[in-house]
């Protein structure tokens, strides 16, 4: 990452050991993961032993500690958004792409990722699709949304399902 | 805008804003809750603006955007002041309309007013759809009156007057009669006493004292604390300031899950704004009550939900609770005596200080007083939060406010309190809905999530979701949770897989026994509630997935089929078409054939057919 750009975050924090978390998410937020680089500088910045960073940064589910993908594909895995078939949804997910959720496609363009409740559970099943929820999803709706996304990163559909 | 130096300055303010928007003849309010964003109100509001613009009304017709009114199916939602006219479903296209014929010349636009799916008939107002008509909305009802991004709005319609009150003549000790007289018990799950809580960190000794307020709200299905926090987070804020000074703390948080981007933003800004007023800082409004809170943002963890967890997060360590024999009211937050409350909480108590502990204490049951909002979701056909009276039968939340079956498919069961509370089936539908009702039946208030179950749901599956949710957001801290969970999830995998055996029903219920009473904290202790609440009341569908090795719900994918209805498939080809895995063939006009053996039960080809001809068993 960035050198200055990680400063720029830390500037707030010095000698604050109870800013972690926030130090962490405002990282991943800018830069889509938490590299080693980044722990070890927060370690010195905030007086906090470098473990307890890598503690942190593994207990939480926020923190990735691998870059992400172009594209970040969310199911909400809410009660609401069960009981209206989001483990169908997930399921197509994991065919089209070929991982699972918390991993990222060889390529590099998709992420898949489950969270437990967005809080949309009215509209569910919901999808994150880059940040925009796309409700009332279908696993066929799903399917179309990854086949444009791919025809507009010039790739080639893959036809099989799991 | 200067700083509030004194109490009487406030209501000079209020008197100010009102005479500025005199002027404003009509309103119109957008839903602008994640809810309604996501079926796209921004661009409404832009086509508004502009429509508006073009017509030179925007100095006499007041645009707002605000947070969630509740009714998310219908979204994006509208109402338009004077008259309170009700619009669902609104597209950017309507605009032009709307300003022409409702604004200008005060005619309805019949076809964006809600139908009443039961009589068919057009609905002009808010107050006469069932949906609204059943409730009383007393902390819901301001979402729509203010924009939540604005101090002025809250302020207008007499937000900060119960810190007013407050700070121009009640004692501490009189706050804490007023909230103990009141009734008021957490809204988190817990339903502990907020008036004795806040008595026990008044006396507890230390210094300083902290407030904090909960809005890690992990629970699967509920969504109310987004929409409080999102929708008019002054009021939450001036709960807290409230609190802050009966107890003497003078630093609070609220600690928000990262997974509300919008709420987090919000809070920020109503922090921010109420510095600038002179409502949070030093020296509040002159009285030398000095109290500010800092926003701390969740890393998306459930237990964090839970007190000493929470605080351990706040303290930048990994949400890990620990034993609760010294409660966090006497040491929490930097072992300093801390008060929690949920947002919830929170928000009832400007209410209470306003309108008197007797006001609120009329309703409600003998244990439980006021309003609880809680989120109906799930298979039924009025999605969104209700706020009712505490005591309301489940049937009304469900038949009359939530319009019954979405699809035809009969209700079997609501589930309440999320991962940490029970299953209860349609014959308990009767029960009044209050801490101890539910408790007793097996199940709790929790923090109000309500999802609703039908015959296409699968209790074990139910049962087996809320174990791998926990399992997954265990911390790990403890073996009983830790272990216990992970083998109990092994058993219903089993089971839900078509390897069960009936020794293995006795098992779990043992499992079950040793998780609640050996783990640590509240997780774990309440995780089998799931678990035991369906063996109670759906056995027959565990025998069923045990002796028949058949999913009733169709649910389950290793005991079901698809196959197509040859009466009801019209041979347009559609899901032969969509169909990944080509398990589907037939000629054209002609019923299709489900090739068993290639089909992988994705429910592509359900989702696709328009004629209801995919059959499931």
């Amino acid at each position: 990452m960035h050198s200055d750009r990680l400063e720029s975050l830390l500037e707030n924090s010095r000698g604050r050991p109870d800013r972690l978390i926030e130090v962490l998410l405002d990282v991943q937020d800018s830069e889509g993961y938490i590299s080693e680089h980044a722990m070890r500088r927060i370690a010195q910045v905030l007086g906090v032993p470098l473990m307890n960073v890598y503690s942190a940064a593994t207990f939480y589910k926020a923190f990735s500690l691998t870059p992400r993908g172009k594209h970040t594909c969310t199911v909400c895995m809410g009660t609401a958004c069960h009981v209206r078939g989001a483990p169908l949804l997930l399921h197509e997910l994991e065919g089209q792409l070929g991982v699972l959720p918390g991993m990222t496609t060889p390529d590099g363009l998709f992420t898949v990722e489950r969270v437990n409740c967005v809080g949309a559970c009215a509209m569910g099943p919901v999808v994150i699709l880059d940040g925009a929820y796309r409700h009332h999803m279908t696993p066929a709706a799903l399917r179309k949304v990854i086949r444009q996304l791919r025809k507009a990163e010039g790739q080639a559909e893959v036809k099989t399902n799991a | 805008m200067p700083e509030l130096t004194s109490v009487q300055s406030l209501a000079e303010l209020r008197r100010q804003i009102t005479a500025r928007r005199a002027s404003f003849k009509t309103t119109i309010t957008i839903c602008g809750g994640t809810g309604c964003s996501a079926s796209g109100s921004q661009p409404v509001v832009e086509a508004l603006r502009r429509e508006l613009a073009g017509r030179g009304l925007q100095n006499t017709v007041l645009l707002r955007t605000t947070g969630c009114h509740g009714f998310c199916e219908q979204g994006p939602l509208m109402v338009i002041d004077p008259g309170g006219i009700f619009y669902c479903h609104v597209t950017p296209d309507d605009a032009a309309e709307i300003v022409a014929r409702t604004v200008v010349e005060g005619q309805v636009v019949e076809r964006l007013l809600y139908t009443d799916p039961v009589s068919g008939r057009k609905i002009r107002t808010e107050s006469e759809i069932p949906f609204y008509k059943a409730q009383n909305r007393v902390l819901l009802s301001l979402n729509r009156l203010v924009d939540p991004t604005s101090i002025e709005d809250y302020i207008a319609i007499g937000g900060y007057a119960a810190l007013e009150k407050v700070l121009a003549g009640m004692k501490p000790e009189e706050v804490i009669e007023q909230i103990k007289a009141s009734g008021l018990r957490g809204r988190g799950g817990g339903g502990f006493p907020t008036g004795r809580k806040w008595e026990s960190c008044r006396a507890a000794h230390g210094s300083p004292k902290y407030v904090v307020c909960n809005a890690d709200e992990g629970d699967p299905g509920a969504y109310m604390d987004r929409s409080l926090l999102e929708g008019n987070p002054h009021s939450v804020l001036e709960g807290m300031i409230i609190g802050a000074y009966a107890i003497g703390a003078s630093h609070g948080f609220i600690y928000v899950r990262r997974e509300y981007p919008l709420a987090v933003k919000h809070a920020r800004q109503a922090v921010e704004q109420a510095r600038e007023y002179g409502l949070l800082g030093k020296n509040i409004l002159g009285t030398g009550f000095s109290f500010d809170v800092e926003i701390a943002r969740g890393g998306g963890a459930f237990v964090c939900g839970e007190s000493t967890a929470l605080m351990a997060s706040l303290e930048g360590r990994p949400g890990e609770p620990r034993a609760k024999d010294v409660h966090t009211v006497e040491a929490g937050y930097r072992n300093k005596p801390t008060n929690l409350n949920n947002v919830e909480t929170w928000a009832n108590v400007p209410h209470i200080i306003n309108r008197g502990a007797q006001w609120f204490a009329a309703m409600g049951t003998e244990g439980s007083k006021g309003t609880k909002i809680f989120a109906l979701t799930g298979r039924v056909r009025n999605t969104g939060l209700v706020e009712v009276p505490m005591g309301t039968a489940l049937r009304t939340i469900v038949f009359d406010i939530g319009g019954g079956p979405s699809n035809g498919a009969a209700i079997k069961a609501v589930q309440t309190g999320g991962p940490s509370g029970g299953c209860l089936p349609a014959e308990k539908f009767d029960l009044p809905v209050d801490f101890e009702a539910l408790d007793q039946a097996g199940s709790m208030v929790g923090s109000g999530g309500m999802v609703v179950m039908d015959e296409h749901t699968c209790m074990v599956d139910v049962a087996r979701y809320f174990l791998e949710f926990l399992l997954d957001e265990s911390c790990g801290k403890c073996v009983p949770c830790r272990l216990g969970i992970d083998r109990m999830l092994e058993i219903l995998n089993d089971i839900t897989a078509g390897r069960g055996t009936p020794q293995q029903i006795e098992l779990l219920e043992d499992l079950a026994q040793t998780v609640a009473q050996a783990s640590l904290c509240g997780l774990g202790k309440t995780a089998p509630n799931p678990v035991l609440s369906t063996l109670r009341y759906f056995r027959h569908e565990y025998e069923a997935h045990i002796r028949d090795r058949k999913c009733p719900a169709g649910v389950c994918r290793a005991l079901i089929s698809y196959s197509i209805d040859a009466a009801k498939c019209t041979g347009c080809g559609v899901c032969a078409a969509a169909c990944p895995s080509g398990a589907i063939s037939g000629a054209k006009k002609q019923p299709h054939t489900i090739d068993a053996g290639k089909c992988t039960r994705c429910g592509i080809c359900r989702s696709e057919c328009r004629f209801n001809a995919i059959m499931v068993a």
